[in-house]
């Protein structure tokens, strides 16, 4: 079972990479070369602050982008090119495939991230020319952001299960976009009455909540991050993601391979 | 035991978002296929042939019915061990080399890896793709795309072969090789069976047919039995360019080619016929019965919907 | 044949229990950050800024930003803080993106001017916010008044607090007392009617519940202190009149010179001490009052927040 899982999970890693995925490290090592040769020639002090903050986000923008772009196919590109149809008639079932789709997608994601994150590291370097004991929480937020893109990833496998990739493409777009400001949905449904609260309360909590995850202008101004809320975090994004990986299987296993 | 045991497999689609529609693809399907047998499974597009085979390989649900193939049901992952399909017009991962896309395909089906890379080596031999073994698949033609997937079907030794359409798209090379390797099959002991609308294959291959059409199942038998003489004609070929009128009288089909004459006439009125070339001196070369071809009985069990009859007639 | 049974199962159960572990862990995430750090609530705290990068979705991003205001203020509030550092860049933000919000404007002049522990403590600031929202919205007679408001009762300067109520009173749809109290301010100030007059004003046509919460608290305040003062002043003629200090104010009823036992506004009855003090029974239930607090009494600790 396990070997079935990896090895398909080390074939959509490598489907990833001879896509040529991992071309957009070139324009983001473009991104923060040129930003960080800008930056130091604006005014002091802000450099390092403008640096962290412009890398991260881009990040995570970036790899949103490609945890959608490839997330949406993940099922319905197998469908198209018969693969799937191979696949199944061997002893491998129907929840492994998921398993191992998701995974590979999840694997691509975190290599894509780490060697952004040297990236990152460059241009701070290059910018200060030393490095600061708060500069340690970066990797937490570069790992909150992995976290991030495990959760999207999930979401665009589930909704590749069963829709079409335009479609799959939206849904997972509108949910990061709500996700990220899931806490102001609380406070909306808090200041809601009637219907409206319920509905915006039950919203709030089905919809990922991306806002917790994201600490890029707190560790921008090099304050830590308490080790509750990576625990916490943590626990919820697996949470969150075996939710929705449940929901695929669920819906794969009924699905009819027309 | 039978390798496969179709027991009334049915399907319906309902179709349509808000009024739903009931559309049949597949009646209740009894069906059983011997080991050893090369079996082929006939019928024009849409006649449900993909929709029978997908079930079979579990990848599309019943409505109702059951199958089982070498005993053990539908889902086992043990029969699935034991099986290898094709499916119809595959792409595969373009970005695969051959020998990449059958290693990834061994692994999947748990073969061992020393074993593997082995086996690997002699299907893409056996296959006739040594050349391109290390080209990726996007390069590929039609023809060699199809090789490749007759190598990940039978890599892993299956005992039962499913193949949906595997000589489409083929040129008359191309449809002789996969011919010679489904004979190759038969010779190790392995049940084949196929779907397809191009019967002259089906002639040359199949132990027994099933043809079928419109989701439903019309005759099932070996090529003889189908094909029985019984509506039969006779050919006579006979030197010259003369046609006797009396020929015409008794129904016949005349095709003058250079110097000889080629007639086809009802067995019925065969005796009729000899008379009236012995009356005109004509000089025969042949006589010979022409059986019904495959193809003419198909369409005569398929052509006329409400009037094809279940029996041959 | 519907797929495997177990897997479905399995699945169906492991669905549930995450889900019902996403939302326990949701709660826990909400508790572990309460109070956002300036930086993020914030994240850019230019408004400037901040309206050219919001790609015309200045509404919906004001929204955001109010809704932002109203929580970060009322978790404080609860709370008890000693700052409410972000209220003021957080309205400015939102009127910036949306300068005809109005509720924000109101707010704003209500609980930047409060003093801690009730708001800000910043009128100068909620006097800025005023004169924008005048500028955006020259036909709102409520900003004028507001104005007014806060230059009357916090910064104490009737005049410049007369001028904005008479360019409100100026205003076709104009409420009536604008142009009272633009008279009034003329007399002295920390006249009682004038005050009563103003958080009346601000009780009837305010729709926000918080701000009408605040000027009903003020005027029962107003009220008690009034009664205190009136009832001192009987006890004052009792002790001319009978040569010494009554002991309860059923000897002032019997002297007829009180109809009843007086109540307060709470329903509490007052107190009378041997020294001729009037006190209130439970003062935690009337801030803002400044008679008849008991002697030594002080307003309880809330609990302390972090300081943002």
């Amino acid at each position: 079972m396990n070997t079935r899982i990896l090895n398909i999970a080390s074939n959509t890693f490598r489907e990833a990479v001879r896509d040529r995925v991992l071309y957009n490290l070139i324009a983001f090592a473009l991104l923060m070369s040129g930003a960080a040769v800008l930056v130091g020639q604006i005014s002091i002090d802000i450099e390092r602050l403008v640096v962290i903050n412009l890398g991260l986000t881009a990040v995570s923008l970036f790899g949103i982008v490609i945890a959608i772009f490839i997330g949406i196919g993940l099922v319905s590109k197998e469908i198209d090119r018969r693969t799937l149809y191979t696949i199944l008639t061997r002893p491998v079932r129907r929840w492994e495939f998921i398993a191992g789709k998701f995974l590979g997608l999840a694997g691509t994601l975190t290599v894509n991230t780490i060697c952004m994150a040297v990236g990152v590291f460059a241009a701070l370097l290059y910018v200060s020319h030393k490095f600061q004991q708060s500069d340690a929480w970066i990797l937490v937020a570069l790992y909150f952001i992995v976290l991030q893109f495990v959760i999207v990833t999930a979401l665009a496998l589930l909704f590749s299960s069963f829709s079409s990739p335009l479609l799959s493409a939206v849904f997972a777009f509108c949910l990061f976009v709500i996700g990220s400001f899931s806490e102001d949905l609380r406070g909306f449904a808090r200041m809601a009455t009637g219907i409206q609260h319920w509905l915006a309360t039950g919203a709030a909590y089905l919809v990922p909540n991306f806002s917790a995850l994201n600490v890029i202008s707190s560790v921008a101004h090099g304050q830590a991050v308490s080790s509750q809320l990576i625990l916490y975090n943590t626990a919820y994004a697996l949470t969150y993601t075996l939710m929705s990986l449940c929901a695929s299987v669920l819906i794969f296993e009924r699905r009819n391979l027309k | 035991m039978s390798a496969i045991e179709i027991l009334g497999l049915e399907k319906t689609y309902s179709v349509g978002f808000w009024r739903k529609k009931l559309k049949c693809a597949l009646k209740p399907l009894q069906l059983s296929v011997e080991e050893g047998e090369i079996f082929g499974f006939l019928g024009p597009n849409g006649a449900g042939k993909t929709t029978t085979l997908k079930m079979l390989m579990g990848l599309v649900y019943p409505t109702a019915g059951s199958a089982r193939i070498l005993g053990m049901e539908i889902n086992d992952p043990r029969m699935k061990a034991q099986i290898g399909f094709l499916p119809e017009q595959p792409y595969f991962y373009d970005y695969l080399t051959a020998r990449e896309l059958l290693e990834y395909y061994g692994r999947l089906s748990g073969m061992a890896s020393a074993d593997r890379s082995k086996k690997v080596g002699e299907m893409i031999e056996r296959v006739g793709l040594r050349d391109s073994a290390d080209v990726q698949l996007r390069k590929f033609s039609k023809g060699m795309l199809q090789r490749v997937g007759i190598a990940q079907a039978i890599l892993h030794n299956p005992r039962v072969i499913f193949l949906d359409e595997p000589m489409s798209g083929l040129d008359p090379i191309g449809r002789r090789e996969v011919r010679d390797l489904v004979e190759q099959l038969k010779q190790e002991g392995k049940t084949v069976f196929f779907s397809t609308h191009i019967l002259s294959d089906a002639e040359a291959l199949c132990d027994r047919v099933a043809i079928i059409n419109l989701g439903e199942l019309l005759r099932v038998g070996s090529i003889s039995e189908l094909t029985a003489n019984v509506r039969g004609k006779v050919e006579f070929v006979w030197h010259g360019k003369t046609i006797p009128a009396a020929l015409n009288q008794l129904g016949a089909e005349c095709h003058i080619s250079g110097e000889t004459v080629r007639a086809i006439v009802n067995e019925a009125n065969q005796d009729a016929a000899f008379d009236v070339i012995r009356r005109q001196q004509l000089r025969l070369i042949s006589f010979t019965p022409v059986r019904t071809s495959l193809e003419e009985y198909f369409v005569a069990q398929v052509k006329p919907n409400g009037a094809s009859a279940g029996g041959g007639a | 044949m519907k797929g495997s049974p177990q897997v479905t199962l399995f699945a169906i159960a492991l669905l549930v229990l995450s889900m019902a572990c996403s939302m326990l862990l949701l709660r826990q995430l909400d508790k572990t950050r309460p109070v956002a750090t300036l930086q993020e609530t914030l994240f850019i705290s230019s408004p400037k800024v901040l309206q050219r990068m919001s790609l015309g979705y200045s509404g919906l991003l004001a929204d955001i930003y109010w809704t932002r205001a109203v929580q970060y203020f009322g978790g404080h509030h609860v709370a008890g803080a000693e700052h409410y550092n972000l209220l003021a860049p957080l309205l400015e933000i939102t009127t910036t993106l949306d300068p005809h919000l109005l509720p924000a404007y109101e707010f704003g002049s209500s609980f930047l001017t409060a003093q801690p522990p009730n708001g800000a403590g910043m009128p100068e600031k909620a006097v800025e916010l005023m004169e924008n929202g005048i500028r955006n919205n020259p036909s709102e007679w409520r900003l004028y008044f507001n104005l007014g408001f806060i230059y009357y009762m916090e910064l104490k300067n009737p005049n410049k607090a007369a001028d904005a109520f008479i360019r409100g009173s100026k205003l076709p749809n104009a409420h009536p007392l604008l142009k009272v109290m633009a008279a009034r301010m003329a007399d002295a100030a920390g006249d009682t009617l004038t005050s009563q007059m103003m958080w009346k004003l601000t009780y009837d046509t305010s729709t926000d519940k918080l701000v009408r919460a605040n000027a009903a608290a003020h005027l029962t305040a107003l009220i008690v202190d009034a009664q205190v003062g009136e009832l001192e002043s009987v006890v004052a003629r009792y002790q001319i009149v009978s040569g010494r200090t009554p002991a309860t104010f059923s000897e002032l009823v019997r002297a007829g010179m009180l109809m009843g036992i007086p109540i307060d506004p709470v329903g509490n009855p007052y107190i009378l001490t041997p020294d001729g003090r009037v006190e209130v029974t439970d003062p935690d239930k009337l801030p803002f009052i400044k008679m008849g607090k008991p002697l030594g009494y002080k307003a309880p600790d809330l609990p302390k927040l972090p300081t943002d």
